[in-house]
């Protein structure tokens, strides 16, 4: 029921006073309502849910997180622990 | 596709796992609250990768399994009307009522549709002004602007055949219910990163004040959530308890305004039942009088469909994490997706369905 | 000790309950009845649990007898020392138009390839179709020359039919049953009962496409690229692969309820256990995408030109090889083990390396998809 994936906004337009983009997933264009999110461009990525969109993903954030991230994944095959743990001791 | 593959990154996931077993000292009792994230976590056998470092117990958060009997009922009741066409989400049709469900109901020969956005319900509405659109507006606080929306725009639209059959849950007070059991077991809390996209983290500060649990704010992936018990395992071993964010990319602290906005212009704070859990004070939402015209209870004088509802219901054990899913003796027996006797196992995000569908070996195991 | 009540509640005693801080005998009720059986639903023509049900509840006890029983895509009968296949279909997808195909030519290909799962080859069809009052002459030209264009390319002849005309509201426009008949191919048995531990789990190409094709148009979809189904006649690949081993147990082709029913069928078949391995699983980035904001899962899509075949270990590479050379199966790849632990159980490895269970879905999210 939470299920919000994120999507590329491509265009933005006026449906009848209500402001919806158009938004790629992966391939596949599907109208969402943007009235959410006024401060998205054409060029961002959102959150989609139900067809609304309730987020603009930070793109600063995403990437000084997953830079952290991704080292733990080093880390992790650096102290030889990657292998491990997959069943349950 | 973006910010999705990047974090089902399989040696992310692993370097994250490793980092968690290295931390934890015993096994701390951490719970995710939401449905999709059991989901994510069974499927990709998060728990098979964290071994004894944690135990995950499984929350509240489906919307579809803590609806209320009588509200099922309700929907049945609107369904079997000739001049209505009952519009829900698809999780919805299954979850049996004191008799049926809307399965059935549509076998039968009801009119009942599917929709996976409230806006397909208001055009279908406008499309057949001879039909009563009645939408089954199920789900909790990240769905409730979507179903706002849709009241305006029918409002906007003119329409009079339109009409929201609310049931709509907040998900602080059933976490408080369960932190003010005695029976608590789980030392901290992922918290539902699209609910929080909406409302921000503030409800969960308050929690966290209030009973000195650790919370972190996890996203949906399996790297989000890998990373969200990181950070709680790290809070519980150094003693700390505070409110983290792990999915900065999708939530900011004071949450979505336009959508709590619309929110607050449409719905009202109202006590609510929970199925299994029974009632919980000021933890639902209804429409505010002034759309009493889109309010498919008032419209079609439906208080008077009650259901009686057990004391004790095993469902409840799993909803609030005392138990799981495998060791209720009903469970892939008696109890099947097929042959549902608990809403859990009913809907997809059910914690009992995705053990079912995922995880179902560990009890021969 | 457990007694089931009148009332359905369940008391357990005490020493049986695995919680510590009570003494007291912990009873719950689980007080939703089971839904009242007795209706078809939606679900029990969806190729999972319930349609599987609906054989063992009710076809099975009337009309059971040794071919139906073994209840493969086809019957293998024996005329004067000729093995003739059967199979029999019907067609109720809508929409009748879709981006790779129609209600026409998915007719004759499913036709076709329910023959060929059994080393059949396709000969002779029958078609009987039911139309709904109303329907445009234009739209049942179009559906019969599409017909006749699959057939041909296939060497099969359409030998007899019939039509009935029914209501309007009743059909949808129209429904094809076919029969189909065919030669089985000589010094070759396959059966969903003949897997085996140790054998290799292969599938031709890419999952999905045709129920996410039919999604598309139902739902509006818009792909950047399109999506088309893979509706197509199989019984040269079938042969492609026939001629280069023979070291062949099964040959099914995954429509209703996708891969996963097809393997779950074949498992229970053959009370054998299946791995697979989620890193192989071939699926196309637009399918992907769909399935993904539609929370659904690849594995279990329909396919229309696609085979899943169970090969022995030692034919494995020759068996890739041989269905890779023709272009119904360039795609095609090994995804999996057939193995002895955990008998009549698909369970997968995940690109985590955890494993989690391929499970058969009860119904279908999909309906009147083929």
């Amino acid at each position: 029921m939470c299920l919000a994936i994120p999507g590329k906004v491509a265009e933005i337009q006026d449906n009848e006073g209500v402001r919806t983009g158009r938004v790629l997933f992966g391939g596949i264009a599907r109208q969402a309502c943007l009235d959410f999110v006024p401060e998205v461009r054409v060029g961002d990525y959102v959150m989609v849910h139900v067809g609304f969109a309730i987020s603009v993903v930070d793109k600063e954030q995403a990437e000084s997180t997953y830079a952290l991230l991704e080292s733990m994944g080093v880390l992790g095959e650096e102290l030889g622990l990657g292998t491990e743990g997959t069943k349950s001791s | 596709m973006k910010y999705l593959d990047e974090y089902r990154d399989a040696k992310i996931a692993r370097g994250l796992a490793a980092e968690i077993r290295r931390r934890s000292t015993r096994p701390w009792v951490l719970m995710e609250i939401c449905g999709g994230q059991t989901h994510t976590l069974m499927r990709y056998g998060i728990d098979e990768l964290l071994g004894n470092s944690v135990e995950l117990v499984h929350g509240p958060g489906c919307p579809v399994c803590v609806t209320p009997l009588e509200m099922i009922d309700r929907a049945n009741a609107l369904a079997r009307r000739p001049e209505v066409t009952l519009v829900s989400y698809g999780d919805m049709l299954r979850v049996p009522g004191s008799e049926t469900d809307l399965f059935h109901i549509k076998a039968e020969g009801g009119d009942v549709r599917i929709v996976y956005s409230p806006t397909d319900a208001v055009e279908l509405a406008r499309k057949a002004p001879e039909r009563q659109v009645v939408f089954f507006a199920v789900g909790f606080e990240t769905t409730a602007p979507a179903h706002a929306m849709a009241v305006l725009q029918a409002e906007r639209l003119g329409l009079t055949n339109f009409s929201l059959l609310v049931s709509h849950v907040l998900v602080p007070p059933a976490i408080r219910m369960l932190l003010q059991s005695p029976r608590n077991r789980v030392q901290g809390f992922i918290a539902p990163g699209h609910v929080c996209t909406v409302v921000g983290v503030g409800d969960y500060e308050e929690l966290c004040r209030e009973f000195h649990v650790p919370i972190v704010v996890g996203g949906f992936e399996p790297v989000d959530l890998l990373d969200a018990i990181r950070m709680l395992v790290c809070q519980l071993e150094e003693g700390r308890a505070e409110v983290e964010n792990s999915y900065a990319r999708s939530v900011q602290y004071a949450g979505n305004r336009a959508a709590q906005d619309a929110v607050e212009r449409v719905f009202e704070v109202t006590d609510r039942k929970w199925r299994g859990l029974g009632e919980i004070g000021a933890s639902g939402l209804r429409l505010k009088a002034k759309y009493a015209a889109f309010d498919a209870e008032r419209l079609f004088g439906l208080a008077g469909v009650r259901a009686e509802e057990p004391s004790e219901c095993i469902s409840a054990e799993v909803l609030l994490g005392h138990r799981k899913p495998t060791d209720c003796p009903a469970f892939g027996t008696r109890c099947t997706p097929e042959r549902p006797l608990g809403a859990p196992m009913v809907s997809t995000e059910g914690a009992c369905a995705a053990y079912h569908q995922y995880r179902r070996h560990l009890v021969t195991l | 000790m457990q007694r089931i009540t009148n009332t359905g509640v369940i008391s357990l005693p005490s020493d049986s309950v695995n919680d510590e801080s009570s003494n007291a005998p912990v009873g719950f009720s689980c007080p939703l009845p089971l839904p009242a059986g007795g209706r078809v639903l939606l679900g029990h023509g969806s190729g999972g649990k319930l349609s599987a049900e609906l054989l063992q509840q009710v076809f099975l006890p009337a009309l059971g007898n040794p071919v139906l029983d073994r209840l493969e895509d086809q019957a293998v009968v024996s005329l004067n020392g000729v093995r003739l296949a059967m199979t029999t279909d019907s067609f109720v997808v809508k929409p009748l138009f879709f981006k790779g195909g129609d209600i026409g030519s998915l007719a004759v290909h499913g036709t076709i390839n329910d023959l060929a799962m059994g080393a059949a080859k396709p000969l002779w069809m029958s078609v009987a179709f039911i139309l709904e009052e109303g329907l445009e002459f234009d739209v049942l030209r179009r559906v019969v020359a599409s017909m006749q264009a699959a057939a041909n390319g296939a060497g099969v002849q359409i030998i007899t039919g019939d039509t009935k005309v029914v209501e309007r509201g009743s059909a949808d426009g129209m429904f094809i049953n076919t029969t189909g008949v065919g030669l089985v191919r000589e010094g070759i048995s396959l059966s969903a009962s003949q897997a085996q531990p140790g054998d290799a789990i292969l599938v031709s190409g890419m999952l999905g496409d045709h129920g996410i094709a039919i999604l598309a148009e139902r739902e509006g979809l818009k792909f950047e690229t399109e999506v088309q189904s893979d509706s197509a006649a199989l019984h040269e690949l079938v042969d492609t692969l026939l001629a280069a081993t023979h070291e062949v147990r099964c040959l099914r082709d995954p429509t209703r309820g996708g891969l996963s029913s097809t393997l779950n069928e074949i498992a229970g078949s053959s009370k054998v256990g299946m791995e697979l391995d989620e890193a192989t699983m071939p699926v196309r980035e637009e399918v992907r995408g769909a399935c993904e904001m539609l929370g659904l899962d690849p594995l279990y899509v329909a396919n229309e030109g696609k085979l899943v075949a169970v090969v022995s270990a030692d034919a494995a590479a020759r068996a890739l090889g041989a269905l890779r050379s023709h272009p119904l199966g360039k795609d095609a790849q090994i995804i999996g083990r057939v193995t002895k632990e955990h008998p009549r159980m698909v369970v997968m490895r995940t690109v985590f390396g955890t494993t989690r269970i391929v499970d058969m879905l009860a119904g279908d999210q999909l309906p009147r998809i083929c």
